[in-house]
This record gives structure tokens, C-alpha cells and sequence, in this order.
């Protein structure tokens, strides 16, 4: 054994490893800092009043009990359009579309949504939803404009998740005389599903943390109630946030870092909500 | 063809009323040509191997008659490949119908992601079957014709993912079997699976030919020699399309082949 060659080598792994964890340190660092920072500093502010009332004074006192429940129904909003859209349009390109330049222009837009600048949807949104088409400054409008920005995230996941599944199974069925649709549904969703799910709730984590395009398409400053209906407007918890910490001169900063902290906790509830989901799927399947 | 003359051999007998037919059968993809004028019989309630080198086309040749090879882009077929004697690459024919007639037990065992019950029954509540006492006899008969029954039976509801590879294959040839085709198309069955397994698979391909036409494509010549009744050697022209070399009773083929490629292929010389 040649000592004198195996030394360089043994030294460049140690350094490899070690900027691979530095590197680790510095992502899982940062992310539980910046929890630590919101929990330790909007936790004094929870309080059942904070979480069941109303806001009074600007924000200043009160609760935040509108913007919670708007960020809910948007949510969920976005969820109702971007769902069902996203994985049909992923079945037709996976299952149904043949490969040309059409299908390749298509998925080439879907990429580049993505892109597109939030604040550009808002104002799509405000066009088409708003104006065009009469919803006005609402809770549906918002959802659809969300929905819209969404797109991009729920077809791309489904389509990955359709396309993980194995070419023998849906072989399997087409060669015992099931149809294309009933292989698609029977087969091919069922096993996509988790990956489904994995990409909605993203959406829709991404849809609670938007601010711009709900912005101009009919969230509020100050709402004294719920919702009562779709076109109704609505506040969420994001732009509060931004208006409170921005716009409201003697806001207590603990209130602003507990509607962070708030925030936060939605998004991570159901991101965990998924996973459970995901997980209890699996284990059904291949338990 | 049609004429239907007595014919003491009962193995050949099928010969003279054919289930499958090629007939100057092409097949291309795109640009490819990857078989070229193959005109065969396939005789009803027999096994008929298709044996040959890697890459000759077996596979593609088998998947001629539940037309699998529609599913990819840019296939054609030039030529006649009947059913009964009916064209099935008309436009008139139902593909859907048509895989119901004709089955197929692929290469990798197959099974769902789901229980062994609800694997069997895939088919036939696809087609329209629903009723719970209706799909358990289904279940039962098709597990029991697979040679599958007495060890699953308690497993039933269990996934048929936890079950070894051969139970597996046998799963997939109840799972085709549950919607009473007429034919099974067998593409490779047993070369995953160790030799127990691949002899379980062989026994039951024989009960089958009671009531079944099997075609069996196969790289394992002994498996050819032993479940055949009938075997076809397939064989690269220099273009790499597939063609048939020689076709006959396997007895023949094994013992007293015609064509010196056969003959050099059987007896290990290529391949």
C-alpha cells in the first residue's frame, strides 16, 4: 500500500465532509434561528383574546381573528381551483398529450410560470378577475388570482408524481382491457397521490405567505368581521403583517412578531398535515 | 388454410383452425423496421414459444396481438394479424375489447400497489363487475386456476407487494386470467424468478392449455423445449429486423431442425 498517495486523498475527503456539513450547519442554522427568533419574541403576544377578536386601534389592540380565517379560506380557495386544474392538466400531458411542439411549448410556460413576478399575477388577477370579470375586490378573486400563481407548483409536482409511476403497472392494466381513463384513475392517481398532496399543501403554504397579489385583488386593511360570502373582501395574515409593521406608528413589536409567529404556524401545521397524510398513504399501500 | 381436414394429432390439430394469425406482418418504429414478413399460425389450446437472440424482436412480435406496440410513438404494422380470423388492426376493432380477449403476463411480475384481492379483481370491476359475492367467486376461481389460492387465502387483504416473486407472477397470471380471455400472451414470465419458481409457473402453463392459448416468449431454451408444443425461432437479419427463421412442432424443431441458424442456435453455437 502506497501511504504517500492515500494521505492527499484522505485529507481532500476530510475537507469535503467537512464544508458538506458547514454547509448543513449554515441552512438548519438559519432556518431555526429565524423560529427561535419568532417564537421566543411573539410568544408573550398569544393570547385567546389575540386569537379570537377582532383587531381594534389599527391593529394596535385586539385580536387578529379576520386575518386568520381569511388566510384559511384562502387557502383553501386556492386549493379548490389549483387542485383540480393542476392535476388534470398534468394527466393530459402525462397520460394523453404525445410528445410534439405544442406539449413542449406548454411545458416550457408551465416552467416559466413560475417565474412570473407575484406582484405581476396581482395584477393579472386585478384584470381579468376584478374588472373583466366582475368578481370586484373579494375573497374569490384572490383565490383564483392565487390559484393562478399556484399552477405552476401543482402541475409540476403532479406531473413528477405521475410520471414516478412505473410504466409496468399501467402495461399491467391496458393488457387486462382496462381503458386509458380507468388505468389513469385506478392505477396511475392512486400511486401519484402522496406526490399530489406533497405539491398542493406547497401551494397552498405558499399561498398563506403571499402579500403582493392579494394586495391589489381585495384583501383589506381593517375588516371588523368574517367573511360572510366569496365576494366579500377579506384580511390575511401576511399583508396585516406588512400593514402593522409598516403603515401603523406605535405598533407594539411583540403584537408584530406574534402575528409572525401565527403565520408560522398555519404554514407549518399543514405542511405536517401533508406529511401525516403522505406517510399514513404509504403505509397503507405497502404495509 | 380453411380447409378442415382430420388431423389425428391432437397437439397440432389447432393448426388447421388457427387462434392467431400473422400474415406478411412488418412492424416498424419510425424509421426502424423490427420484424419483417412473419406469417405464422398459432394453434388454439397449445403453447406456442417464440425463442431467439436478444434484441431479434420476440417481445415486439408478441405484443402484435393485444397491439401493446400501439402505445409507442411512431409504431406501424404493415400485413395481417388476425384473431379468430378477424383483422384486428381494422379501424373498427375496440382495443379495449380486444385485451380482454387477449391477456398478458409481462417480463417483471406487475402487481398493484394494492391488496391481492383488489388486484385480482382490477379487471373484472373495470368491466363492470361490483357485486361483492360476484368478485370474491371471481377471486377464488382465478387464484385457484393460478395454483395461487392455498397459500394467499389468508392473505387475501394483505398487499400483494409482501409476496415473493414468484406468488407475484402468479398473481399477475390470476389478475389476467379473472377476466376470461381467450389467449395469454407471456412475455419472458419466469426470467425473474429462481428455478422453483420458474417450474410452479410451467406446471401451470400446462394446466392452462385447457382452456387457454398461451404464447410464451422465452430466452431459456430448455423451458421452450419443455412447455411447447409449437415453437417459432426468430432470428436478426443484417438490418437488425427479426424474421422467422423456422417454425414447426418443438418436438421437430428441438430434435430435427430444418434451417442450419436453428440448428447452430438450439445447440449453443450463438446467442
Amino acid at each position: 500500500m502506497n501511504s504517500r498517495s492515500l494521505m492527499p486523498r484522505q485529507l481532500s475527503q476530510r475537507a469535503a465532509f467537512a464544508l458538506l456539513i458547514l454547509a448543513t450547519i449554515v441552512v438548519v442554522g438559519s432556518v431555526l434561528y429565524i423560529i427561535l427568533q419568532i417564537v421566543t419574541s411573539g410568544a408573550s403576544a398569544i393570547s385567546i383574546e389575540f386569537l379570537t377578536q377582532p383587531p381594534s386601534q389599527a391593529g394596535k389592540a385586539g385580536g387578529i381573528l379576520p386575518a386568520i380565517v381569511g388566510t384559511l379560506y384562502l387557502m383553501i380557495g386556492t386549493l379548490i381551483f389549483a387542485l383540480p386544474v393542476g392535476v388534470l392538466a398534468a394527466v393530459y400531458l402525462t397520460e394523453y398529450a404525445r410528445e410534439n411542439w405544442l406539449t413542449r411549448t406548454i411545458n416550457l410556460a408551465i416552467m416559466n410560470l413560475a417565474g412570473v413576478p407575484s406582484i405581476v399575477y396581482g395584477l393579472f388577477g386585478l384584470g381579468i378577475f376584478v374588472l373583466a370579470m366582475k368578481f370586484g375586490m373579494s375573497l374569490l378573486s384572490a383565490s383564483l388570482t392565487l390559484a393562478c400563481q399556484a399552477l405552476a407548483i401543482t402541475i409540476t409536482a403532479s406531473r413528477e408524481a405521475i410520471l414516478a409511476v412505473p410504466r409496468e403497472h399501467r402495461e399491467g392494466s391496458l393488457a387486462i382491457g382496462a381503458t386509458r381513463w380507468q388505468t389513469t384513475r385506478h392505477v396511475v392517481l392512486p400511486q401519484a397521490l402522496p406526490g399530489i398532496i406533497t405539491g398542493a399543501v406547497l401551494a397552498m403554504s405558499r399561498a398563506a405567505g403571499e402579500t403582493a397579489p392579494i394586495l391589489v385583488v381585495g384583501a383589506a386593511f381593517l375588516l371588523p368581521g368574517l367573511p360572510q360570502s366569496p365576494f366579500d373582501q377579506f384580511m390575511a395574515l401576511p399583508y396585516h403583517l406588512y400593514t402593522v409593521a409598516a403603515h401603523v406608528p406605535g405598533m407594539p413589536k411583540t403584537t408584530m412578531w406574534g402575528v409572525a409567529l401565527v403565520l408560522l404556524v398555519v404554514v407549518l401545521f399543514f405542511n405536517v398535515l401533508a406529511t401525516v397524510i403522505r406517510l399514513r398513504a404509504r403505509r397503507r399501500r405497502y404495509g | 388454410m380453411n380447409t378442415n381436414q382430420d388431423s389425428s394429432d391432437v397437439k397440432t390439430a389447432g393448426i388447421d383452425k388457427p387462434k392467431l394469425r400473422t400474415e406478411a406482418v412488418n412492424l416498424y418504429y419510425g424509421g426502424f423496421q423490427a420484424l419483417r414478413d412473419i406469417t405464422l399460425d398459432v394453434p388454439q389450446l397449445a403453447i406456442t414459444a417464440v425463442i431467439g437472440p436478444s434484441g431479434c424482436g420476440k417481445s415486439s412480435f408478441l405484443r402484435l396481438f393485444n397491439r401493446m406496440n400501439d402505445l409507442i410513438p411512431g409504431a406501424r404494422v404493415e400485413g395481417q394479424v388476425e384473431l379468430e380470423g378477424i383483422s384486428i388492426y381494422e379501424n373498427s376493432i375496440d382495443v379495449v375489447e380486444l385485451r380482454k380477449r387477449v391477456g398478458m403476463v409481462f417480463q417483471k411480475p406487475n402487481p398493484f400497489p394494492m391488496s391481492v384481492f383488489d388486484n385480482v379483481a382490477f379487471g373484472p370491476r373495470r368491466h363492470g363487475k361490483r357485486h361483492r359475492s360476484e368478485l370474491e367467486g371471481i377471486v377464488e376461481t382465478s387464484l385457484r386456476q393460478a395454483a395461487l389460492w392455498d397459500e394467499v387465502r389468508d392473505k387475501l387483504h394483505q398487499s400483494a407487494l409482501a409476496l415473493s416473486g414468484g406468488q407475484q407472477q402468479r398473481l399477475c397470471i390470476a389478475r389476467v386470467l379473472a377476466v376470461e380471455p381467450e389467449v395469454i400472451l407471456m412475455d419472458e414470465p419466469c426470467s425473474a424468478l429462481d428455478p422453483v419458481a420458474t417450474l410452479k409457473i410451467e406446471d401451470l402453463m400446462r394446466s392452462l392449455t385447457e382452456s387457454y392459448t398461451i404464447v410464451i416468449v422465452t430466452h431459456n431454451m430448455q423451458q421452450a423445449a419443455r412447455v411447447s408444443d409449437m415453437a417459432a425461432f426468430l432470428m436478426m437479419e443484417d438490418d437488425r429486423a427479426g424474421a422467422l427463421v423456422e417454425y414447426g412442432p418443438t418436438s421437430q424443431l428441438f430434435t430435427n431442425p430444418k434451417d442450419k441458424r436453428t440448428e447452430d442456435y438450439i445447440t449453443g453455437r450463438f446467442g
